[in-house]
């Protein structure tokens, strides 16, 4: 593969990384604090439902995952799978989609309504 | 096989080697017994058998000294030079020996590994030295303190034994991985003052296979016989291709 | 430089990270597909809250955060090799990843089956 895109992969996993660091210590000291005493559905939605900020929060939040988890598995396919030719690109492609549409989803079920 | 009892052997204890025997098409183990003296190197027990027992056994070495890396191979799992290493640190307790040729690379005959797709690699890494076609004017002063410099001399004894490219995981996943030694050269040309060939080399180890591709094992660093860090050289690699990605020079 | 002996460790810490990555990256489409379930309303996600709220299912769910937690400060510490000049602390490094696990997972446990 080209020099530019083999390193613009690697940057685009690094950067979605550090991009994700401050979303990951939120979301864990969330959910610790979520979990107290039982998890029901109000309690996500009353929290989530109609805030534009946690919308941008898991929105971004979503699509960085699904980067950097798709780059992940692409590494993980030539690797341990020893694919080759158009492949692993082919499956970072669809792994992407595959989250960012799932996640997007999930974003809007949770922001949505209220 | 019977082993060759030496009048100079101070016990009778032997050591059980099982040598890898074969070629490109495959192979087994073949045991052997010699007797246990102390401050045997591997090389000496490997040319004990070749001399007293098995005349046809295939193996490389040159200087016995720990100064040209022509002996390393496979010594009970781990891959390491020879000449250097002595049986009893190695086979322990349990007496036995067990040699294979180096992994990673194809095997011509026994112990011994062609080495070709290593310096092939080298050379994909632009392993070489760059005067861009015409000598400076004037000499080019290196200050042996300056970071660059220092970067250089950390890299630089690296005597191509091929140690690091056998213990290398990713060399082992991935076929066009170019591996530590020739990355490691690489970085020292890099920061070498006097080298022209810069950008070619970063973009050369930015293909794919290229440094990006290392996951920092530390296999390479910690068996290094010269004591060398090819992953330290890597994560300055990586740092050098992320600038170069950034400023659109790739 | 001379004498520079890296542990084994690392290469350890290479093989949790990927194995959490793969890991996370399978859970990831089921976590937004749960949630997802809120589009349905409320009462829907609720009736998946109840059917997670056993122990073996809460237990997962702290593997889950052990695996998160290990995964992103793996990577932090990737990251800090990768980027910053290269540092002998490599032993130190290791040990803030875990022990800040062993909290992340403690006080998820804590608060999970509190």
């Amino acid at each position: 593969m080209a020099a530019k895109t083999e390193a613009r992969l690697w940057l685009v996993q690094r950067v979605t990384a550090i991009i994700m660091t401050p979303l990951i210590l939120a979301h864990l000291f969330t959910m610790i604090y979520a979990v107290q005493n039982g998890l029901t559905a109000s309690e996500i939605l009353e929290r989530t439902q109609g805030s534009t900020g946690w919308a941008v929060f898991y929105s971004l939040f979503v699509l960085c995952a699904a980067a950097h988890g798709a780059i992940g598995l692409r590494t993980v396919a030539v690797e341990w799978f020893h694919w080759r030719g158009r492949r692993p690109g082919l499956l970072a492609l669809a792994t992407f989609l595959f989250l960012a549409v799932l996640g997007l989803r999930a974003v809007i079920a949770v922001v949505g309504g209220g | 096989m019977t082993s060759v009892e030496s009048p100079s052997s101070k016990t009778d204890r032997q050591i059980t080697v099982r040598i890898w025997r074969g070629d490109a098409r495959g192979g087994d183990y073949e045991t052997f017994l010699i007797p246990d003296k102390p401050n045997q190197t591997i090389l000496d027990a490997v040319t004990e058998i070749q001399r007293n027992q098995e005349p046809g056994l295939t193996y490389r070495f040159a200087c016995r000294v720990g100064m040209c890396g022509s002996c390393a191979m496979t010594v009970n799992g781990k891959p390491r030079w020879t000449c250097r290493t002595l049986v009893e640190t190695v086979s322990g307790s349990s007496g036995v020996l067990t040699l294979a040729p180096l992994r990673n690379l194809p095997v011509i005959k026994d112990l011994v590994a062609d080495m070709t797709v290593f310096f092939e690699k080298w050379g994909r890494a632009k392993g070489r030295f760059d005067d861009g076609g015409a000598p400076d004017a004037d000499f080019v002063p290196v200050d042996p303190t300056s970071a660059d410099r220092r970067e250089v001399d950390a890299a630089i004894e690296c005597i191509n034994c091929g140690v690091c490219y056998a213990a290398c995981d990713v060399v082992s996943w991935d076929e066009d991985y170019l591996g530590p030694a020739a990355l490691n050269r690489a970085w020292s040309l890099i920061r070498d003052e006097k080298d022209k060939g810069r950008i070619e080399r970063v973009r050369a180890v930015s293909e794919k296979g290229g440094c990006l591709s290392c996951h920092t094992h530390q296999r390479c660093a910690q068996l290094c016989p010269n004591q060398l860090n090819p992953t330290r050289s890597i994560a300055g690699l990586k740092r050098a291709v992320m600038s170069a990605t950034l400023k659109g020079e790739l | 430089m001379a004498g520079y002996k890296p542990h084994r460790l690392s290469h350890w810490a290479a093989l949790l990270q990927r194995l959490s990555g793969l890991l996370l990256a399978l859970f990831l489409p089921l976590h937004f597909l749960a949630l997802g379930l809120a589009l349905d309303g409320a009462a829907a996600l609720d009736g998946f809250l109840t059917w997670t709220d056993t122990p073996l299912v809460k237990l997962s769910e702290v593997v889950l955060v052990g695996l998160l937690s290990l995964h992103f400060l793996g990577g932090i510490r990737l990251l800090m090799m990768e980027l910053l000049a290269w540092s002998e602390m490599e032993k130190t490094m290791i040990s803030i990843a875990g022990g800040a696990t062993v909290f992340f997972v403690a006080a998820f446990l804590l608060n999970v089956f509190g």
